[in-house]
C-alpha cells in the first residue's frame, strides 16, 4: 500500500490528493496546520487552514493570499483523499490534519497540547491508523505544571515587583505565548502594556473571538505613566535591546516549556522562568500517542531520534521525519539578544524602532552544506517555530 | 528544606550582589540556628564528605523510572546537569514532605554516605518519594559535593557580619576558624561580641593580588615596590602556636599530612608566628614543576618514596603574626625585616628571595629569564602596604610570563555543562603528527559567548562521526591555545598532558597545514621540565 504522506523536497506530500503539508516553499496547494513560521511559508497558489486562523495566515503569508477555510471537522475532498482539520490546542487556528484514502486514516498533528488554553479551542483526539507527532519536548524530563498554578506564579511575580517598584517584562513569542500570558493575568494587579509588534495579533485574537484582559500600547508615554507597576509582554528580541530602558528598573521573565532546565535560564540571563508551554511534554504525549490507537507512528520536529527508539523499544512500529527546520538547539536565538544569529526567512519587520524584528525560523538550508549531515543531537527548537 | 531552596533560588535568580546578600540575611535571621549552621557550612563551600556513586543514583532513577540508561543519557546530555536530570526524570513525590535542612542533612545525607549499597538505596528512595523536584535537585547537589551557588565567600561574609552586627573583616577571621555546622558553633559565628579566644589554628584571611594589565611604568617609581617571583606551588600559612604547628592551604584546608617535613620545620619557629608562604617541590635550588607537587597531594599517608622522591619546601614570604601579636597592619617593608630575623639562616626554612632591579626595563628584561627560572612570573608589593584583608587593588600585583602556546586543530565537541548545556563548548584539539593528527588536549574555556554560539553553529554542520555524545568535526578550525605547563603522560595518545590549557585566539587567518607539529610539543616539553 502506497503512502499517504512521503517527505519531498518541500515537505511532506500526499501523492494520492496531490497536496502539501506544512510545506517549507511555496506549493501548488498547501494545507496548513497554524501560522507559526515553520509551519506556514510564504507563497504557495493555494491554502487550507482552520477557520479560527484565517486572519492570523493572512497576517503571515500576505493579504491577499489564497486562504481557504475549513471549519474544525468539515471534510473535503482533494483528489479522492478525505481531507479534515481537527483542532490541536497549539494556538489560536491551530489544526492536526486528518487524512483518509482508501479506509485508511492518518493524523498530522502539526504542533498541539492538551492543556487547558482559553485563547484556542482545545485538542480534540481523532483516532487513526497512522499518527505523526510533533516531539519538540520529547524528553522525559518535560512534565508541565497546571496553567493556573503557573498563572498565580506570573501574578505572584508582577506583585511582588510592583512592591519593588519593578517593571514586570514577560518575554514571550508574538504568536500564541503572548496572547495565553495576556489570559492568564490578573487585570486587577495593574496596567497590562504590549510592546508593539503584539498590537495587532492580539487585537486579531480578540477580532476573532477571543476573550482577553484589557491592554494598552507599551508607548513611551506609557511607560511614564506606568512604569514600575505595569506588566510589559514583549517578544524575546526584546531582552538586553535599548527599547526595555524605559521601563527600568525591570525584572525580566521568559515564559517557555525551556524554561524547565535551569542552564537554559541562566543562559538566557533572565530574573525569573516560567514554566508554560504550547506543546506536549512528555506524558501527554505518550498519552496522546496510545489514545490515537495508531499502529504506526511518525515522530518529526524535535526529539525524533529518542522519540522513535523509545517508541520502536515499546513494539511500536515507529519511524523518524525529517524537518527542514531542526533549529539550532534549544538554546534558540532566544539567547542571543541582538543580532548574532544568521539571518532570517519569513521575520517580517514588525516593530518599534530598535527592536526591528522578532527573529522565527532559521532553517538549516543556510548552512552551506547542508545534506547529509547527521542530525545534531539535541534538536529542539524555538518556542515559536514550533 | 523548602525555606533553603527559597534562599537557593533567589541567589540563583539574581546576579545583583546586593540583593543577594539581602537574600541571604533574609535567610539567616529567619531560620533555627541548626539549619542556618549547616547553610553556611555549604555556602562556605565546605564538603559533606565523600560523594555518592552517581552511577548507582543513575541505575536507582532507572528502575524507578522504568526509563533505560541510553534514555537518561541522552536527557543527561540535554540537560548538562546530572542531579538536575535525575531530579527532573523522577515522578512526582508520593507524599510530600518539608524536612528541615538540618534534620535532612544529619538524619539522612550523613548516615546514607556512611552506609552500604542496600541502605543507601533504601534512604534515597525514601527521600526521592517525599520530595519535590526543585528540592530534589537541591539533595542531589548536597550529594555531590559540588555544591556551588553564585555566591562568593565575601558575599557571605558580608550577609553573616550583617546579621551579627560586626565588621566584615572580624567576620571573615571567625569563618576561617575551624568550625563545625552545629548550632553552638553557628550562634558563636554571628556573636556580636569580639573574640578574644582565638581559635590555636584559625589562619589569617590571605591577601590576595591583582593580575598587573597595565605596563610597570604606570606603577610609578620602582623602589617603592618589593619585587619577588611568583612561584607555582601551593600557597599556605605556617603556623606556630601553643606548640602545635598548622598548615593551612588557601583553599582553608589543612595540609599538615601531606607535608610532614614542612611541619617539622615549623616546630622551629617561636610561638606565636604566623608565615604566609608557598609550598615546593625544590631540587638543587630549582622549584620543579607543580605536577611534582601533585602527587603529594590527596594523600592521607606520605610514602617514604615520595618523601625522598620529591623534596619539598616552604618558601616564606610574609608574616602576620609575631610573638602572638596580629602585625598586618605593620608595612610591607617592617614585615619583610622581621621576617628575616625569623627565617634566619640557622633554621631551614627558606626565604623568598627579593628580585633586586633598579628599573622596570630591568624587570622587562629578567622576566624574559622566568620560565627557565622554573616561575610563573614575579610579585610586584607595595612597600609601604599593610596585609589587609581580601583582594585590594593595588597591594600585590602578579605578572604572569606569557603562557606556552600551540596552534590545534579542532576534532571534536561536546556538549557543555550549566550555563552551556546543550551547547557544543567543550573542544578536544590536534597537532599534526606527519601525515595525521594526534590528539593533545581538550580545552573549555578562553571564548566569548558569541564565539561559542558561532562554533556551535560551526560544529552541527561539519560533524563525521558520534561517540556517546562527542561529536567528531571536519579537521578545520585553528585555535592558538596557551597552558602553563607540559607533561609527559601515559593517558593520552600524544604522551603528552597540558597544564591549564585555553583558547586564546581563534585563528582564522590559519591554514591547517601550519598548525604545530606533535615535536613543536615534544620540544616545549622537554624545555619545560629540564633540570640544569
Amino acid at each position: 500500500m502506497d503512502p499517504l504522506l512521503i517527505e519531498s523536497p518541500d515537505g511532506l506530500y500526499c501523492p494520492a490528493g496531490d497536496f502539501h503539508v506544512d510545506a517549507w516553499r511555496g506549493v501548488a496547494r498547501n494545507i496548513v496546520t497554524h501560522a507559526h513560521s515553520d509551519h506556514a511559508r510564504w507563497g504557495s497558489k493555494q491554502y487550507l487552514t482552520a477557520r479560527e486562523g484565517k486572519a492570523i495566515l493572512h497576517e503571515r503569508v500576505g493579504a491577499d493570499a489564497n486562504i481557504t477555510p475549513l471549519a474544525y471537522g468539515e471534510v473535503i475532498d482533494l483528489n479522492g483523499v478525505k481531507v479534515s482539520l481537527h483542532p490541536a490546542g497549539h494556538v489560536r487556528g491551530s489544526a492536526q490534519a486528518r487524512l483518509e484514502h482508501n479506509g485508511r486514516v492518518l493524523v498530522f498533528t502539526g504542533d498541539y497540547k492538551r492543556q487547558t488554553d482559553p485563547t484556542c479551542t482545545p485538542f480534540e483526539l481523532v483516532r487513526c491508523h497512522e499518527f505523526i507527532t510533533e516531539s519538540t519536548f520529547g524528553l522525559p524530563i518535560y512534565r508541565w505544571q497546571e496553567p493556573s498554578l503557573v498563572a498565580a506564579d506570573i501574578n505572584a511575580w508582577w506583585r511582588r515587583n510592583l512592591e519593588l517598584e519593578r517593571t514586570s517584562v514577560v518575554l514571550a513569542y508574538t504568536l500564541g505565548k503572548a496572547q495565553r500570558v495576556i489570559s492568564m493575568l490578573d487585570p486587577s494587579v495593574g496596567p497590562i502594556l504590549l510592546h508593539g509588534s503584539m498590537v495587532r495579533m492580539t487585537d486579531l485574537y480578540r477580532q476573532t473571538g477571543c476573550e482577553l484582559p484589557p491592554t494598552d500600547h507599551a508607548s513611551p508615554e506609557n511607560a511614564k505613566l506606568h512604569k514600575g507597576r505595569a506588566i510589559v509582554i514583549a517578544p524575546p528580541s526584546a531582552h538586553g535591546s535599548t527599547w526595555i530602558r524605559k521601563f527600568l528598573p525591570v525584572s525580566v521573565a521568559s515564559a517557555s516549556g525551556w524554561m524547565m532546565v535551569r542552564g537554559q535560564r541562566r543562559r538566557r540571563a533572565v530574573d525569573r522562568g516560567f514554566i508554560l508551554s504550547d506543546h506536549v511534554d512528555w506524558p501527554d504525549l505518550m498519552r496522546t500517542i496510545e489514545e490515537t490507537g495508531a499502529e504506526r507512528v511518525g515522530v518529526t520536529h524535535g526529539y525524533t531520534s529518542v522519540v522513535t527508539r523509545f517508541l520502536k523499544e515499546r513494539g511500536k512500529d515507529a519511524y523518524a521525519i525529517n524537518t527542514r527546520f531542526v533549529g539550532e538547539g534549544e538554546e534558540s536565538d532566544e539567547a542571543t539578544p541582538s543580532g548574532s544569529l544568521a539571518p532570517v526567512i519569513g521575520g517580517e519587520a514588525q516593530g518599534e524602532g530598535e527592536v526591528a524584528h522578532e527573529r522565527e525560523a532559521t532553517p538549516v538550508s543556510q548552512d552551506p552544506t547542508p545534506t547529509p549531515q547527521p542530525s545534531p543531537p539535541r534538536t529542539g527548537k524555538r518556542e515559536e517555530d514550533v | 528544606m523548602k525555606r533553603f531552596l527559597d534562599l537557593y533560588q533567589s541567589l540563583d535568580a539574581t546576579t545583583r550582589t546586593n540583593d543577594k546578600v539581602d537574600a541571604l540575611v533574609d535567610y539567616f535571621c529567619h531560620v533555627d540556628a541548626r539549619d542556618a549552621a549547616w547553610a553556611a557550612y555549604l555556602l562556605a563551600g565546605k564538603k559533606l564528605g565523600k560523594s555518592i556513586n552517581s552511577r548507582r543514583l543513575r541505575d536507582w532513577v532507572s528502575q524507578e523510572t522504568g526509563y533505560d540508561a541510553w534514555l537518561v543519557e541522552e536527557c543527561y546530555q540535554s540537560v548538562g546537569d546530572l542531579s538536575e536530570t535525575l531530579a527532573l526524570l523522577l515522578p512526582p513525590p508520593f507524599t510530600p514532605a518539608d524536612p528541615p535542612l538540618h534534620a535532612l542533612i544529619e538524619d539522612q545525607l550523613l548516615p546514607m554516605l556512611r552506609s552500604d549499597e542496600a541502605d543507601q538505596k533504601r534512604i534515597i528512595l525514601a527521600v526521592w518519594r517525599s520530595l519535590d523536584a526543585p528540592s530534589r535537585f537541591l539533595f542531589h547537589k548536597l550529594l555531590s559535593t559540588n555544591f556551588r551557588v553564585g555566591v562568593s565567600r565575601t558575599l557571605l561574609v558580608r550577609a553573616l557580619a550583617r546579621v551579627a552586627g560586626i565588621e566584615s573583616g572580624v567576620m571573615e577571621h571567625r569563618m576561617s576558624a575551624k568550625w563545625k555546622p552545629t548550632a553552638a558553633d553557628y550562634r558563636k559565628l554571628v556573636s556580636s561580641e569580639d573574640d578574644r579566644e582565638i581559635d590555636l589554628s584559625r589562619p589569617y584571611p590571605f591577601l590576595l593580588a591583582h593580575p598587573l594589565e597595565s605596563d610597570l611604568a604606570a606603577l610609578g617609581p620602582i623602589a617603592d615596590w618589593q619585587l619577588e617571583w611568583k612561584w607555582d606551588g601551593i600557597r599556605a600559612q605556617l603556623i606556630r602556636r601553643a606548640g602545635h604547628t598548622y598548615l593551612v592551604s588557601r583553599g582553608e584546608e589543612h595540609v599538615a599530612t601531606a607535608f610532614p617535613e614542612i611541619v617539622q620545620l615549623g616546630a622551629t619557629l617561636p610561638d606565636g608566628t604566623a608565615l604566609d608562604g608557598e609550598i615546593l617541590a625544590f631540587h638543587n635550588d630549582r622549584p620543579l614543576p607543580f605536577a611534582h607537587l601533585q602527587r603529594r597531594l590527596n594523600r592521607k599517608n606520605v610514602e617514604l618514596m615520595l618523601f625522598t622522591d620529591v623534596p619539598v619546601v616552604f618558601l616564606a614570604y610574609d608574616i602576620m603574626e609575631h610573638e602572638g601579636k596580629d602585625v598586618r597592619t605593620k608595612t610591607q617593608n617592617e614585615r619583610r625585616a622581621l621576617l628575616e630575623t625569623i627565617v634566619c639562616k640557622s633554621c631551614d626554612l627558606k626565604l623568598s628571595p627579593l628580585v633586586e632591579a633598579k628599573s622596570w626595563d630591568e624587570i622587562e628584561a629578567l622576566m624574559a629569564s622566568a620560565r627557565d627560572r622554573g616561575v610563573e612570573g614575579l610579585m610586584i608589593k607595595r612597600r609601604d602596604s599593610a596585609y589587609e584583608v581580601g583582594r585590594p587593588r593595588g597591594v600585590w600585583w602578579k605578572l604572569k610570563v606569557a603562557p606556552y602556546t600551540l596552534d590545534c586543530v579542532l576534532i571534536a565537541a561536546q556538549p557543555g555543562n550549566g550555563k552551556r548545556a546543550g551547547l557544543f563548548s567543550d573542544y578536544t584539539f590536534a597537532v599534526r603528527d606527519g601525515e595525521n593528527l594526534v590528539p593533545i588536549t581538550k580545552a573549555y574555556s578562553g571564548l566569548t559567548d558569541d564565539e561559542i554560539a558561532e562554533v556551535d553553529r560551526w560544529v552541527r554542520g561539519h560533524i563525521t562521526g558520534r561517540y556517546g555524545p562527542v561529536r567528531s568535526v571536519t579537521p578545520q578550525l585553528i585555535f592558538e591555545l596557551g597552558f602553563e605547563g607540559i607533561q609527559e603522560s601515559d593517558r593520552h595518545k600524544s604522551g603528552i598532558a597540558l597544564r591549564f590549557p585555553r583558547m586564546l585566539r581563534w585563528r582564522k587567518d590559519k591554514p591547517l597545514a601550519e598548525i604545530d607539529t606533535l615535536e613543536n610539543a615534544r620540544r616545549l616539553l622537554l624545555q619545560h621540565n629540564a633540570i640544569p
